[in-house]
């Protein structure tokens, strides 16, 4: 009996004086954190991502909290949620537009295979080697380096060719930098309408090599509502970013290779096999 | 120096397959209608072209001028018209710039450099000078120009020519000594003046011994040493080479000049005896033709911007169906997609692999054997290495030394998993030097 009552005794005074202790190192020790880092963490999306430039979202909540980064550099949160965080913190946001990733290129496996290729299948090293299998020099390799790198699932690959989804990609740009031909670039979610081409070779060289490829032939250019909707930049057209046309310029423009396409029929797949 | 070579740790031994061309002696090519001249045949800062679309140009005429120290001017191959300045495909499967010439068919000479017949007394600056103008690159395949080599920041007493021709298939430069062996060994000599060296060795693989024979007849002449080589890939590495000789290891990311060498290719030594002694620029090579699918394979003498598919005919086209065309040899060339790349300075094979010793293979993981350890001749730990890269990790990968790679093959050569670990080092060394440029410039 006496030696429960002794153990009992024992183990009660050691958990004073322990809690005793800590406490008192709790109060020592103590870590000055700003509560609101939590509170705006828990209001940020928790993809962690790292679209913003921050490493995940805490570390965004924390520069947010201190003045270092502004809410609306997250891009997968909708602009509300920037505005709630802003009034949450007493602060002003700036109005940020959203971009999403546009692959500018319309070739795939089909249209342009030149050699069997047998090495590692990422995008990077084929760039090193060969350059893949397909015929064009500047055209998607095809093996999912962008597709691999993005946090959202937002880029399918169709027959070797990396197709944006406009409706899931947030435009945090993971795509942008793994991409060895530097194909991708981030538009205005507000533009539909876009060049999938990023040769710059003459026309000819061009359709020698793919059939989805732009000609310059400046059909585009003349369709459009004002000549600046789209600028020439040598043997390629390019869509005007801030001064977009609109989504009918495709159909007014008809474009004879179909590399002037909208970006969501382009990711439904409505333009496959309609090159003449 | 001592006597007997040593030998260098790991290597592979491929079978070398040099019978099918060793014992054909060097045909010059026929002149032809026309050269496509890819512009940028060397490592470093590209050219200026100088000439425009309808100059008519002479043999030898200059048709790109350097930009820089580490770049080399562009020489005619011929004399003719230029008529385009376009893109043509490029060995590295990618459109470069060249410039196409289309031959009148006296192939004329134009005012090409003054011959310095008394090289034993000229100037060392003069001749280096020389060699510079006359666009000479490292022929055995790197294409690193010449002068630069020879441009030495620290005191060098070793002057190594470089006659391994470890490749397999390979023999445009077993040829080159045993049919020139008094030019290869006088190149050597001018080489040496430029150094301020009294002498000079070469270095050849023993599976060569009538080179050796005809370059020991002439090379006491001229106090240039012969040393026979063991049989083993990559023998004709650089560092490789320096060990065996020497005995001298060039530390990672150092050159040979850290360990007072200095390395030329032994068809760079001809072209510099030529620069100097008969006053020609760089504008042709020996190039070995060969592999199992060709009728007639062989050594020819091209112009530089000769296409390819002109080298198939004079080898007489072929019986079978390739499964591969690599520019350079089996271990270290590049495989090509066009028919119209042109031979360039560096361009030491054109070679065609049969479909049988192409296997298509998936890779397998790592079985943890070790060969590729023992094989790596730079003592690096390639299995490691790669499972770095495939995870991403080109920190690792730099903390494990991937930089000193001399990208042989001999690890992939031997993987049983076939795993494409050259692949995977070229990959990481591409990443870290772009991390570290990106770095400089911040």
């Amino acid at each position: 009996m006496t030696i429960i009552l002794t153990s009992i005794l024992f183990a009660a005074g050691l958990g004073v004086l322990l809690a005793v202790i800590i406490g008192a190192a709790a109060k020592a020790f103590a870590v000055e954190s700003d509560p609101r880092i939590e509170t705006v963490t828990d209001m940020l999306p928790g993809a962690n991502c790292g679209g913003c430039g921050y490493a995940g979202c805490a570390d965004f909540a924390k520069a947010i909290v201190e003045g270092r980064a502004d809410p609306s550099l997250c891009p997968v949160a909708p602009p509300e949620s920037a505005g709630r965080i802003a009034e949450y913190l007493g602060i002003t946001t700036q109005e940020k537009e959203k971009v999403i990733a546009v692959v500018r290129c319309a070739g795939d496996c089909a249209a342009t295979v030149r050699s069997p290729y047998n090495g590692v299948g990422d995008c990077r090293s084929a760039a090193l080697v060969a350059g893949g299998g397909k015929g064009c020099d500047y055209g998607c390799i095809g093996f999912a380096s962008c597709a691999r790198a993005c946090p959202f699932d937002a880029i399918e690959m169709r027959d070797g060719l990396a197709v944006v989804h406009p409706e899931l990609c947030v435009g945090c740009g993971k795509c942008v930098e793994t991409c060895p031909k530097n194909l991708i670039i981030l538009a205005p979610a507000a533009v539909d309408v876009h060049v999938y081409c990023n040769s710059p070779e003459k026309g000819a060289l061009k359709r020698k090599v793919c059939k989805t490829a732009c000609i310059a032939c400046r059909k585009c250019v003349k369709a459009a509502d004002s000549e600046e909707q789209m600028t020439i930049k040598g043997f390629l057209v390019e869509t005007n970013y801030s001064s977009p046309p609109l989504p009918d310029l495709v159909e007014k423009a008809a474009c004879p290779t179909t590399a002037l396409r909208l970006a969501t029929k382009h990711a439904a797949g409505a333009y496959e096999g309609v090159s003449k | 120096m001592s006597d007997k070579p040593r030998k260098f740790k790991g290597g592979v031994h491929p079978n070398d397959s040099k019978a099918l061309s060793a014992s054909k002696a060097v045909v010059n090519a026929p002149l032809l209608d026309k050269y496509t001249v890819i512009i940028n045949q060397h490592i470093g800062a590209p050219l200026e072209v100088v000439v425009k679309k309808g100059d008519v140009v002479k043999k030898g005429q200059l048709l790109a001028k350097a930009t820089g120290f580490v770049s080399v001017p562009l020489h005619s191959p011929t004399s003719g018209t230029v008529t385009a300045l376009e893109k043509c495909p490029g060995p590295a499967c990618v459109s470069v710039p060249s410039i196409e010439i289309t031959a009148d068919g006296n192939d004329e000479w134009g005012s090409p450099f003054e011959p310095i017949a008394d090289w034993q007394n000229a100037e060392p600056a003069a001749l280096k000078q020389r060699v510079s103008d006359a666009g000479i690159v490292g022929m055995g395949g790197a294409g690193f120009p010449s002068h630069v080599k020879l441009s030495p920041t620290k005191p060098v007493d070793t002057l190594i020519l470089n006659g391994a021709e470890c490749e397999p298939y390979l023999t445009a430069d077993h040829r080159l000594m045993l049919e020139q062996a008094e030019d290869v060994v006088l190149g050597a000599a001018i080489l040496a003046r430029i150094l301020g060296l009294k002498t000079a060795v070469i270095g050849v693989e023993n599976n060569k011994p009538d080179a050796i024979e005809a370059l020991n007849k002439v090379a006491a002449k001229y106090s240039v040493k012969v040393q026979g080589l063991r049989v083993n890939y990559p023998q004709g590495a650089e560092k490789q080479l320096i060990y065996a000789l020497t005995g001298r290891e060039v530390p990672i990311g150092g050159l040979p000049m850290d360990v007072g060498c200095v390395v030329q290719n032994v068809a760079s030594a001809i072209a510099v005896y030529e620069a100097v002694v008969k006053g020609h620029p760089s504008i042709e090579r020996i190039t070995t033709v060969t592999g199992e699918p060709l009728v007639n394979p062989g050594n020819w003498r091209f112009r530089i911007g000769t296409p390819i598919s002109k080298a198939l005919e004079l080898a007489g086209g072929i019986n079978v169906q390739p499964a591969k065309l690599l520019l350079g040899g089996p271990m270290m060339g590049m495989a090509q997609n066009s028919l119209d790349v042109t031979v360039m300075k560096n361009t030491s094979g054109i070679l065609l692999i049969p479909v049988e010793t192409v296997s298509q293979y998936t890779s397998e993981p790592c079985i943890r054997c070790g060969k590729c350890v023992t094989a790596c001749p730079m003592d690096i730990l390639p299995a490691t290495i790669s499972q770095a890269v495939e995870n991403g990790r080109f920190d690792w990968a730099e903390q494990l030394n991937v930089l000193a790679c001399i990208e042989c093959g001999s690890c992939s050569y031997l993987c049983p998993s076939r795993r494409p670990l050259n692949q995977h080092f070229k990959r990481a060394k591409a990443e870290i030097m772009a991390a570290r440029r990106k770095q400089q410039k911040k």
